[in-house]
């Protein structure tokens, strides 16, 4: 029985659905489309919308026909609610946990699935590399006509076999068939979910994920705070400064996601995007790099060590060159000319820290990326940039180079925008399309 | 940038010991003048202007009006001093840089040079060392500059300059046809950062951008994670490493391809992505590998993003990071051609070590005016592309401890194109490229290396009042045999191999012995010879029908041609049999149908309209200028056809040269009123192709001719000989009607061509349709 607690309800829903004439389906696919601009608007009369006919529906006074509510219940997918996205170095794991739970619902509540539900929302550690970024918890959301709590929780990949250890003991399959996962290693470890936690993937293409997440979070905003945000004077560094950013209209824009590579996307609409390019030198090409000349091993570590250090001692810059700025060329003294160029010279390599190599790392990183997105951004003619990724957390030193160089080399042409919640987007995806499809 | 990078080389001290073959580099310093230096990072490179004295054979008719008997010579020949100017760039490793300068110092007599203009980040270094040792003042020119201005120069001078790489295929450079045009192009210069520069004019050029992300960077990079230091040893390390194991692959997040978007499993996903850890241990050559692709790629993908901004398809790169390395060409390429999914080719330059030292050169030099004159590419003096691949080229470690060498001729007269090709930009002048036929590579190769003892033989005898001929004769053989042996190994070193190129090799290193023309005395000999007959076969031909003397043109062009020292199927029977006649050759010739046969569609076209202007590029002096060629331009004219004859500037076998012809021309139109009316109405005019090559590159022609072709609406092409029209433009499609006539007096060449010895090719074109139609 505890294997197959499986709510009564749902069992039956999920019996039923099995029979269900193609004229339901049709009705279901249609249900999806009507579902879909909540993901999509922005604006925040037409966001608001589907919010409040949910809200409505858990009303007794409600007006709306009984096999409405029936039908969205039905086919509202049984709890646990999660969106995974398995990227090349972190799990990101989006886990909703319903706050409107009835007393009813409690008492029928299996006893793994409340268990799931505990140990997610009382840990902010799960055993020695998961963890809870509680500062981006979304509150009182509305979802799929549930009110709860969006949490957010990453995990390396290479811990995936204790992940799915952890499924398998707490007996996940016997609440889900199915879960919705994104990245590569939706495809990766497919068989491995399968084989080792008796679970089904539901695997979407991360990039379609991705863009859907981007604009559900930027339409529900943050907890009432704007989700997107620049930097105002940034090539100031006394007057730089964090500004909410209001994403109206948001199109065209290109979508720069850093995970442990670099994908580019020009966005059109909320459903026409094209990736453009995209390149290894990522966040992952940071932490590798970094590992191998500082021994550190985490990426706190690296950006620690990288905040204070100097890559002007480990780059070479116009001025080392020149002496000054080039001006034939219009290139300032500070630019760097040769990334790790001073370290052709044995006496310079022995004269810088670790800490200074972490901090050339990152600005040959970023300042590479910051370079390809602007000659995507001119190819494409889109003025507007919005950098997400993994490899922006914590990471104002990369947040504000990159925001730096967008100004200034496009001679305050392009504009950087940032999202608060980083890599989660692509998670977030596979969330909506759990809740779009069952 | 270069202090510092030098240090990075540590072992390298200053190397006094070495001594300068002197015969063999820094050459003709007695007269050079203008001087320009280039210090990179490792590799100096000195360039300075020379004016070279060597001798040239010089033709002058006697006053006939006193001639006495009929033994005395038509001309007389002398071998004068000329002087001609020349460019000479040297390269050397920045090691023997003190001994070099203190070599010019010593050898640099009375010149009136000030200045030396300086470029490369070297420059300032050894200012002063400069400064002291050659007492000259160091003017230091920008950079960038001074490689556009190169780059612009070898792209202009030099045919075969760029080529793309192609590793492991049988020549791993393909050669690229230098298009008339040569703007607008994108440079990619990459030294320890990246420029991107834009050059849409010989005095217009934008950098319009750039990266740091360069070969300091893998340098720099490599020498922190792989503990190496030199940039030699980075590069070898990486093409013995697997990246695989240090990046992260598409297939490493995704378990296989990521389908949908079209990105394979092997694609890299995040460079080094797998060396986030603290506890496993990467070997060097695999961190090297995995650097060296990531900084390929990423320069790769920049270049494809400016190219496209800027709408630009051809790209050259150059730098330090590509300089003839393999496998930086190789990854390189690789990522251009992922990038633009193969519509941008990368393309690199064979002088590309150069470009800054030719450019600081030529900014010094303006006053002469270098780039009012075509040059040409020495292959005597100049050393030639070298394969960097160790495996590939045994000699090349040895090699790169000395010195390499470029010489760059100035030639008499500005080259252009004939303005009656087709399509100048797809105009390949050689019929087969020795580079990529291996085949016909070696059988020609063995041809001329067999060839060398005759042309020795005949060097000597040319110049018997001379002194030294013997040793001279035997350092030109010597010379010539190394070239050979070179080509053997590189044939990819002047560019595509070609049985032009070998001949024009074969003359170069005449040159530089001074043996001008070692066929002279021969072609005095045959023209004396041949002119005695000469009203005795018109008058037979006179004797003719029009349908039968058309055919006995036809057939005595043909004769004549036969009459070729170039071919040593001929001139084993020339050098045996001195009474080889006309009559005889006739007999050698294959019957019709001829191997290649349009004498009925030519004979139909003599039927209708004559041509306005005939254009004649002919071919051997003796029996095949006078007995041929001559009667053939006698019935043209008198069809009311204005001829053009067209000759070398220079000489090359027995070729007739201009001032040859010009002599003649006038002695056979003291016994023609035809060929004397013509010249007297200027309806016959005689011009130099500008070319002292047998073969024919209808690309690089006198500027002169060109303007007669054009002033005259020449609509018809008369293409002479095997070096002309078989080894050369036998594919060549012309806009207007052309004719290409050899006898192949080579019996591999024509069982190749299907046929046999002394078969036939007369091919008659008449030009494609729709250009006609769009003339109309």
């Amino acid at each position: 029985m505890e294997l197959n607690g499986y709510h009564c309800e749902d069992e039956a829903a999920a019996e039923t659905e099995e029979e269900e004439s193609v004229g339901e389906k049709q009705q279901w696919a249609q249900r999806k489309e009507s579902a879909a601009p909540r993901a999509g608007d922005t604006t925040e009369k037409e966001a608001d919308a589907p919010r409040a006919s949910a809200s409505r529906e858990r009303l007794p006074s409600n007006s709306m026909p009984r096999q409405r509510t029936d039908s969205l219940k039905k086919n509202r997918p049984p709890f646990p609610w999660f969106g995974m996205d398995i990227g090349g170095t972190l799990v990101k794991l989006v886990y909703f946990e319903p706050k409107d739970i009835t007393v009813e619902e409690e008492q029928e509540e299996v006893e793994s699935l409340k268990s799931i539900r505990r140990y997610l929302t009382s840990n902010v550690a799960y055993g020695s590399t998961g963890l809870r970024d509680v500062h981006l918890e979304l509150k009182d959301l509305t979802l799929c006509g549930r009110k709860g709590n969006l949490h957010f929780i990453r995990f390396p990949t290479h811990d995936m076999p204790a992940f799915l250890q952890m499924g398998r003991d707490k007996h996940f399959s016997s609440l889900h068939t199915m879960l919705c996962a994104t990245g590569g290693g939706a495809y990766k470890f497919d068989r491995d979910f399968y084989t080792m936690a008796d679970l089904r993937l539901r695997k979407l293409d991360e990039l379609d994920c991705l863009i859907k997440g981007v604009l559900y979070i930027e339409s529900v905003r943050f907890n009432g705070h704007s989700e997107c945000y620049y930097f105002e004077n940034p090539t100031d560094p006394d007057l730089c400064q964090q500004k909410p950013y209001k994403l109206e209209n948001p199109y065209p824009l290109l979508l720069v996601n850093i995970g442990s590579g670099v994908s580019i996307l020009a966005v059109y609409s909320k459903d026409n995007y094209k990736r453009v390019t995209g390149t290894s030198l990522g966040g992952g090409s940071f932490l590798g790099l970094c590992c191998l000349l500082t021994g550190c091993s985490t990426f706190e570590e690296a950006l620690e060590m990288a905040s204070c250090g100097d890559s002007t001692r480990v780059d070479k810059l116009v001025r080392d060159i020149y002496g000054g700025d080039y001006d034939k060329f219009g290139l300032p003294g500070w630019a760097v000319a040769s990334s790790f160029g001073n370290m052709m010279c044995k006496e310079k390599r022995e004269s810088i820290s670790k800490e200074d190599l972490a901090r050339a790392t990152l600005v040959t990183i970023t300042n590479n990326i910051g370079s390809i997105t602007r000659m995507c951004a001119l190819n494409e003619n889109i003025q507007r940039v919005v950098f997400v990724g993994n490899f922006l957390r914590i990471n104002t030193l990369s947040m504000k180079l990159l925001a730096y160089a967008m100004d200034y080399w496009s001679k305050g042409q392009l504009k950087a925008l940032f999202l608060k919640h980083e890599g989660y987007f692509g998670a977030v995806g596979a969330l909506l399309e759990l809740l779009n499809q069952s | 940038m270069a202090a510092c990078s030098r240090i990075g080389r540590g072992g390298h001290s200053m190397d006094k010991s070495i001594t300068l073959p002197a015969d063999e580099i820094f050459r003709n310093l007695e007269n050079a003048k203008r001087f320009a230096i280039d210090i990179g990072g490792s590799l100096t490179k000195l360039a300075y202007y020379s004016t070279v004295q060597h001798k040239v054979a010089k033709v002058r008719s006697f006053d006939h009006s006193v001639k006495e008997t009929e033994d005395d010579p038509l001309y007389e020949i002398s071998v004068q001093e000329e002087i001609t100017a020349r460019l000479h760039f040297i390269k050397f490793e920045n090691a023997y840089i003190e001994t070099c300068l203190d070599f010019v110092k010593d050898h640099l007599v009375n010149t009136d040079t000030k200045v030396i203009k300086a470029t490369g980040g070297g420059a300032y270094k050894f200012k002063d060392l400069i400064e002291k040792k050659l007492k000259l003042k160091v003017d230091k020119e920008d950079e960038m500059s001074c490689l556009i201005k190169g780059c612009n120069f070898v792209l202009k001078n030099i045919p075969h300059e760029a080529f793309v790489y192609v590793r492991h295929a049988d020549s791993e450079f393909r050669f690229q046809n230098t298009h008339p045009d040569i703007f607008p192009y994108l440079l990619i210069n990459i030294g320890s950062g990246v420029s991107i520069v834009k050059v849409e004019s010989e005095d217009q050029f934008e950098r319009i951008g750039g990266s740091s992300i360069g070969g300091g960077t893998f340098w720099g990079l490599g020498a922190l994670l792989t503990k190496t230091k030199r940039f030699d040893e980075l590069l070898q390390l990486a093409s013995r490493g697997q990246h695989a194991s240090v990046d992260m692959l598409v297939k490493d997040i995704y378990g296989g391809a990521y389908g949908t978007l079209g990105l394979t499993g092997d694609l890299i996903a995040s460079s080094f992505g797998k060396s986030a850890t603290a506890d496993k241990e990467f070997s060097k050559e695999d961190m090297a590998k995995s650097l060296l692709h990531m900084i390929s790629n990423d320069i790769g993908q920049l270049a494809c993003l400016y190219a496209k901004l800027h709408n630009l398809t051809r790209v050259y790169f150059g730098g330090f990071f590509i300089r003839g390395h393999p496998v930086t060409m190789h990854t390189i390429t690789y990522s251009i051609n992922f990038f633009t999914k193969g519509e941008v080719q990368a393309l690199f330059l064979r002088h590309e070590g150069y470009l800054g030292a030719i450019g600081a050169f030529l900014k010094g030099a303006e006053e002469d005016n270098p780039n009012q004159y075509s040059w040409g590419e020495n292959y005597a003096g100049s050393s030639g592309l070298m394969s960097v691949s160790p495996e590939l080229n045994p000699m090349q470690r040895a090699r790169s401890g000395t010195f390499d060498m470029l010489e760059m001729d100035r030639l008499e007269r500005q080259l252009v194109n004939l303005p009656l090709l087709q399509d100048p930009s797809s105009y390949i002048p050689d019929t087969m490229d020795l580079t990529e036929d291996a085949v016909a590579r070696e059988y020609w190769l063995f041809c001329f290396e067999e060839a060398l003892e005759g042309v020795v033989k005949r060097a000597i005898a040319s110049q018997p009042d001379l002194p030294q001929t013997r040793e001279r004769a035997e350092k030109f053989s010597q010379k010539y045999r190394h070239k050979l042996q070179t080509l053997r190994h590189q044939p990819f070193a002047y560019g595509s191999l070609t049985v032009r190129s070998l001949l024009d090799t074969r003359e170069h290193c005449l040159n530089e012995f001074n043996f001008p023309d070692p066929y002279s005395k021969i072609k005095q000999r045959e023209n004396d010879m041949a002119l005695k007959y000469f009203q005795k076969a018109v008058k037979s031909l006179e004797s003719l029908s029009w349908e039968q003397r058309q055919f006995a043109l036809v057939k005595g062009l043909l004769a004549g041609n036969v009459f070729d020292w170039g071919a040593k199927a001929i001139s084993d029977v020339l050098e045996t049999n001195a009474g080889f006649g006309f009559e005889e050759a006739k007999r050698k010739l294959q019957e019709r149908p001829w191997l290649v046969d349009s004498y009925n569609q030519w004979l139909e076209r003599l039927k209708g309209p004559p041509h306005k202007c005939a254009l004649f590029f002919v071919d051997n002096s003796g029996i095949d200028i006078i007995l041929g060629v001559f009667p053939f331009v006698r019935e043209l004219l008198c069809r009311g056809t204005e001829v053009v004859l067209a000759s070398n500037s220079g000489p090359a076998l027995n070729d007739v040269t201009y001032s040859e012809l010009q002599i003649l021309t006038e002695r056979i139109a003291a016994m023609d009123t035809v060929i004397q009316t013509g010249i007297k109405e200027e309806r016959l005019i005689l011009v130099q192709s500008g070319s002292s090559s047998p073969c024919l590159d209808l690309s690089r022609l006198d500027k002169t001719l060109a303007t007669v072709v054009r002033e005259r609406h020449t609509d018809l092409v008369i293409i002479e000989g095997m070096g002309r029209a078989i080894h050369t433009n036998y594919y060549a499609t012309l806009r207007c009607e052309s004719l290409k006539l050899a006898v192949i007096k080579n019996s591999w060449l024509a069982e190749r061509l299907g046929g046999v010895l002394f078969s036939v090719v007369f091919k008659y074109e008449e030009p494609p349709k729709y250009q006609e139609e769009t003339h109309q």
